[in-house]
């Protein structure tokens, strides 16, 4: 059975149902923890460590950590600020992100969280693997230079019978994407539309569609991501 | 007190940047009230005549020639900035990062759909010709860069509000809007 628990974020105090993960109370509550591999409606998976806070002192992912009685949770110290900033800059560092060619820019979730923590250069070598590109899909392209590996588009896309379209392919640091070619073949416009709508950056593109809405007029443009929550 | 000197350059960059600091409109007869330019493609300046305060950088480094100005800068400037996404992270030109130089090369002058009339097949290789690096570098990878103004281009207001905040020693403040990586 569920019950009422109270947790204090930041100082404040906020009213919890016990089973909740510490990312939607504090969204009920106007506040604001950044995600990235998280995506409503489904299973966390706790793996880009962005979200972390820290839980009566020790550091824990807030996507995954199910709130309980007194939990005193810290979203805003120094080292957590600074623990997510060199998580942003190792995303932009690992792949090929050049911001000025990308459909994404200006809705893209990185990209947005480097705009909100200051992000002008980051502190790491750039790596510049050598990346793919795959444009044999029909309707989508899949650009592996800026996929943060969020496993996003795996959880959330699947086809009419339920299965995957969307996989991991080899392994290590050589980790990819891939699209079922067999489902992906017949993938709906709608589809398509979805997994470029779950993949946080640029990664996942509908094909033959660019610019619709211009640079600067973008989701992310005017205000920091986040501030939709926090204007609860 | 005499002006503030300002170098500016472009080494692998499109020169946008520097159409960005004119975009800054009538404000421009304010800049030059406030500081002096030396060194610049603007004043067509070629050669430093004397140390400057504020070096700007577009671009990254593609070749030797690049790492030349870009050390000559560091020399001559108290301050060097990096200016756009080409100088912090390569831009563009780098695209090619991933790719091994020669097949670069072959491809521009001797593979390439759009090349005629090479039948020497000949890769440029005069002396005079700077050396194409392995890669292309960004400016903080090669000298020590003081700060980053991101934006391809950096918008003209970025570049203003920082221009006066180092010269008259005000705080810089960053309004939400205006950096930006596109
Ligand atoms: S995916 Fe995001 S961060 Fe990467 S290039 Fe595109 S806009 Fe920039
Ligand atoms: S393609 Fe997009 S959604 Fe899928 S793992 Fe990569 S970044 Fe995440
Ligand atoms: S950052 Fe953009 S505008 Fe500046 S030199 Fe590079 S491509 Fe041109
Ligand atoms: S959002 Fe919690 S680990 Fe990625």
């Amino acid at each position: 059975m569920s019950h009422v628990v109270k947790i204090t974020i930041d100082g404040v105090e906020c009213m919890a149902t016990s089973g909740q993960y510490i990312i939607d109370v504090a969204k009920e509550n106007g506040i604001y923890i950044p995600t990235l591999c998280n995506y409503p409606g489904v299973k966390p998976k706790g793996s880009c460590r962005i979200c972390t806070v820290k839980v009566n002192g020790r550091m824990m992912t807030a996507c995954t950590t199910p709130v309980s009685e007194n939990m005193e949770i810290d979203n805003t110290s120094g080292d957590i600020v600074e623990l997510r900033k060199a998580i942003i800059e190792l995303l932009f560092i690992e792949g090929n992100h050049f911001c000025p060619a990308c459909e994404k820019s200006g809705n893209c979730e990185l990209q947005a969280l480097a705009y909100r923590y200051s992000m002008m250069v980051p502190r790491f070598p750039y790596t510049f693997p050598q990346r793919q590109v795959d444009a044999q899909n029909p309707k989508l392209v899949k650009d592996q230079n800026r996929c943060i590996l969020c496993k996003r588009c795996i959880r959330a896309i699947h086809d009419a019978d339920g299965r995957a379209i969307f996989a991991y392919h080899k392994r290590g640091n050589k980790v990819e994407i891939c699209l079922d070619p067999k489902i992906g073949k017949n993938l709906s416009d709608e589809l398509a539309q979805k997994a470029m709508d779950v993949c946080p950056v640029g990664a996942l593109l509908v094909k033959e569609k660019g610019f619709d809405q211009p640079i600067g007029e973008r989701k992310y443009d005017k205000e920091p991501i986040g501030s939709d929550i926090e204007k609860l | 007190m005499s002006k503030p000197i300002v170098a500016t350059t472009s080494l692998a960059g499109c020169f946008g940047c520097h159409m960005s600091l004119l975009d800054i409109d009538e404000r421009i007869l304010d800049l030059i009230e406030l500081v002096e330019f030396n060194k610049s493609p603007i004043n067509d300046i070629k050669k430093f005549t004397k140390k400057c305060d504020i070096g700007l950088i577009e671009g990254g480094c593609c070749n030797s020639e690049n790492v030349h100005v870009l050390k000559d800068f560091r020399e001559n400037c108290k301050i060097l900035i990096s200016v756009g996404e080409c100088a912090i992270m390569g831009g563009l030109p780098a695209m090619r990062n991933g790719i091994p130089i020669r097949e670069c090369l072959e491809e521009a002058y001797l593979n390439g759909p759009s090349v005629k009339n090479n039948t020497e097949k000949i890769i440029p290789n005069d002396p005079e010709i700077p050396i194409m690096l392995d890669r292309v570098y960004p400016c903080h990878e090669v000298v020590k860069i003081d700060f980053h103004l991101p934006g391809c281009p950096p918008r003209a207001d970025l570049i203003w509000d920082a221009l006066v905040a180092l010269i008259t020693g005000s705080e810089l403040k960053l309004p939400y809007e205006v950096v930006k990586f596109d």
